[in-house]
């Protein structure tokens, strides 16, 4: 799976008409989970290593958003509504 | 309540196969009132249960200001907003769909977590020792009654000056602090949950 929180901006020509473009799901910076939880759900929701998760989780809170996952747009939705779930502040969106 | 302090810090510690931690009543009554709230409150179809909330604390007051969702848009009721948030930031109509395959298990999801520590957490308080799946519903009932707490108390901010407001007013006659308090107080309860399971 690739990750890269940090280019989000990539060009977006033909993205559509590629069958597996990525969707990504995106978490948002909030004042109140914990960087220790937050770590903790990307380790638990996804399997992430712990140093993957705590570079998501220092993205998160230093840049105010990071793509924690990519795939399809049902994956997406899947991983949104599990982050839901632990109360983390997590959208979809077509990169 | 100051008086609960030094042993609500000491938290949760590992055991085996899960987590144990000692509470006194006060806190588990007040943990337990809480996460009956947002229970009631996620569990809009079920009628009230009672005896969670309306018990005379604090926190009641809480109670009177929780409201209603509807099922396919963002819910007004801040806390609910945030709890159940919308899935895409700039398309209502994908936001609202996901919302109806999603938010009923959300909120199911939300009120069986709560219902978990209610299950585990004596009123009279005590010794608990947590199950692993048990301890990680006890991590999202937190996070829930931190999330809205931190709506109620207008949380814009990660804690400084406010924790040296709480600090400066432990409990008294001042319900922001008290529940500024209580905020604070559960996220050293949470961290020191999730530690116990790293």
């Amino acid at each position: 799976m690739s990750v890269a929180p940090a280019e989000v901006d990539k060009p977006e020509t033909g993205q559509e008409a590629v069958p597996d473009s990525p969707w990504v799901t995106i978490v948002w910076n909030d004042p109140v989970n914990l960087m220790s939880y937050v770590t903790y759900v990307f380790q638990t929701v996804f399997g992430y290593a712990k140093p993957k998760a705590e570079k998501l989780m220092l993205d998160v809170h230093h840049k105010g958003k990071a793509v924690v996952s990519s795939g399809a747009r049902e994956a997406m939705e899947r991983d949104a509504e599990t982050l839901h779930g632990y109360g983390l502040w997590a959208t979809v969106s077509h990169d | 309540m100051s008086d609960d302090e030094g042993e609500a810090v000491a938290g949760f510690r590992a055991a085996p196969g899960g987590a144990t931690a000692r509470f006194a009543a006060a806190q588990a009554a007040i943990i337990r009132d809480l996460v009956g709230q947002i229970a009631e409150l996620v569990a809009d179809e079920i009628p009230d249960e009672g005896g969670t909330a309306g018990t005379g604390s604090a926190a009641a007051d809480l109670a009177s200001q929780l409201g209603v969702s509807d099922a396919t848009e963002l819910p007004d009721d801040p806390v609910l907003a945030r709890l159940l948030p919308d899935a895409y930031r700039d398309d209502p109509a994908a936001s609202g769909e996901f919302r109806r395959y999603t938010e009923q298990g959300l909120r199911s999801a939300k009120v069986a977590a709560a219902r978990t520590v209610l299950a585990t957490l004596p009123p009279s308080g005590g010794k608990i020792r947590l199950s692993e799946p048990e301890a990680q519903a006890w991590l999202r009932a937190l996070n829930d009654v931190r999330l809205a707490l931190s709506v109620r108390l207008g949380i814009t901010d990660e804690l400084d000056e406010q924790e040296d407001l709480a600090a400066d007013d432990p409990a008294a006659d001042n319900p922001r602090s008290a529940y500024m308090w209580v905020y604070q107080w559960l996220a050293i309860l949470q961290e020191s949950l999730v530690e116990a399971l790293s």
